[in-house]
């Protein structure tokens, strides 16, 4: 069991028990090998479900808007960021909130996974020193868990929380990374080219909305893309509304996306939708020197307005 | 995204400028016609209906 584990199950037990959070929400296996799944603990005897491993991607800060009660979540980097901005965005009350902070071990992608030992069915896994043992019908296999990163958290430069009431552990060394490649490589295209490039990125996507509603940011009552009076956009896979969704979807998250990996994560057809909102994170950076998520008292730039912001393009 | 260059235009207009409003109108409409029906996120009717 890992550390994390134990002190999260500890912690939980403490709060609960003291009476100071009336719920707790973290991980616990899930009925699939590297699927933990969000989990709310209520009772002080039940909290030995907990788990926390590097199947933990799916973002906690998304369970928390609209919660009248206090509750205790964990939060690894991107999480925290993401509760940063709920703060910010007035989503969540500070006060009833306890944060338990978890420097980040990285969180595995289970499609590499999968890839990595050729498809075959997979019943069992366990991690040790940066390996993962993954075992099915007939076979064992050890791969190494940098080689099966989420494609996110390989370039996250943000592991450790940016706030919590309680760390799980030390502060991790943080990495230099080069996040934004594959962004540059669709920037030095032309428009021609883009829009060609955009319309196959998302050619097989179903519509199902699964990256959006996995996203933290998507807490809107209703949804653009659901209202129907009036309707902004078809509801068909034709590729203009497909594209008018994730492009819109995308601005919709300009300034506010921690790249939790969120998205790519729960989409069914593995569409890579972070290409958007990386591009838009790497403009906010370049332009308003911001990223997201990094400060609870500081509002996002697109809903502030400074003097000094650039305006090259108004003409 | 892709759009064409030339089919977006930004301006800051104040409400006592009108000739630059005019200047600004007219060259829009210049360029966006020179570019044609836009072809990109849009739908014809058959399409919709
Ligand atoms: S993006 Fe960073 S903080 Fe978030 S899960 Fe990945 S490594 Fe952890
Ligand atoms: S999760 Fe994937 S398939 Fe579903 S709407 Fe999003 S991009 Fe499309």
């Amino acid at each position: 069991m890992s550390d994390y584990t134990q002190k999260i199950r500890e912690t939980a037990k403490k709060l609960l028990s003291e009476g100071k959070v009336d719920a707790v929400i973290g991980y616990r296996e899930g009925t699939l090998p590297l699927m933990a799944e969000p989990c709310l603990v209520k009772d002080p005897e039940k909290v030995d479900q907990l788990v926390f491993n590097s199947f933990c991607g799916v973002n906690l800060a998304n369970y928390l808007p609209k919660r009248k009660d206090r509750v205790a979540v964990v939060a690894k980097g991107c999480d925290s960021r993401n509760i940063a901005l709920h703060i910010v965005e007035n989503q969540v009350d500070r006060e009833r909130l306890f944060v338990i902070g978890a420097p980040c071990t990285r969180m595995v992608d289970r499609r590499k996974v999968a890839a990595a030992v050729g498809g075959r069915e997979i019943s069992g896994v366990s991690e040790q020193d940066g390996k993962l043992t993954v075992s099915g019908p007939g076979y064992e296999q050890t791969v190494d868990k940098k080689d099966v990163l989420q494609d996110n958290c390989s370039i996250c430069i943000h592991r450790n929380p940016v706030l919590a009431d309680e760390m799980l552990g030390e502060k991790l060394p943080e990495q230099e990374a080069d996040r934004y490649a594959d962004v540059r490589e669709v920037e030095a295209m032309s428009p021609e080219e883009r829009f060609a490039h955009f319309k196959d990125l998302f050619s097989e996507c179903i519509r199902c909305y699964a990256c959006r509603n996995a996203c933290p940011l998507c807490y809107c009552p209703t949804c653009f893309v659901d209202e129907s009076k009036p309707q902004w956009v078809g509801k068909s896979i034709d590729p203009t509304d497909t594209m008018t969704f994730h492009f819109l979807r995308a601005f919709h998250c300009a300034g506010r996306c921690t790249d939790c990996g969120a998205c790519e994560r729960a989409c069914p057809v593995g569409i890579k939708v972070r290409q958007l909102t990386r591009k838009l994170e790497k403009d906010c950076l370049g332009l308003f020197d911001w990223e997201a998520g990094m400060n609870p008292d500081v509002r996002p730039p697109l809903d502030t307005w400074r003097p000094e912001d650039p305006e090259e393009f108004i003409k | 995204m892709g759009v064409e260059p030339g089919r977006l235009h930004f301006s800051w207009i104040s409400s006592a400028e009108s000739t630059k409003f005019v200047d600004v109108a007219t060259k829009v409409i210049e360029e966006v016609r020179a570019l044609g029906p836009a072809g990109q996120l849009a739908k014809t009717k058959a399409q919709v209906a």
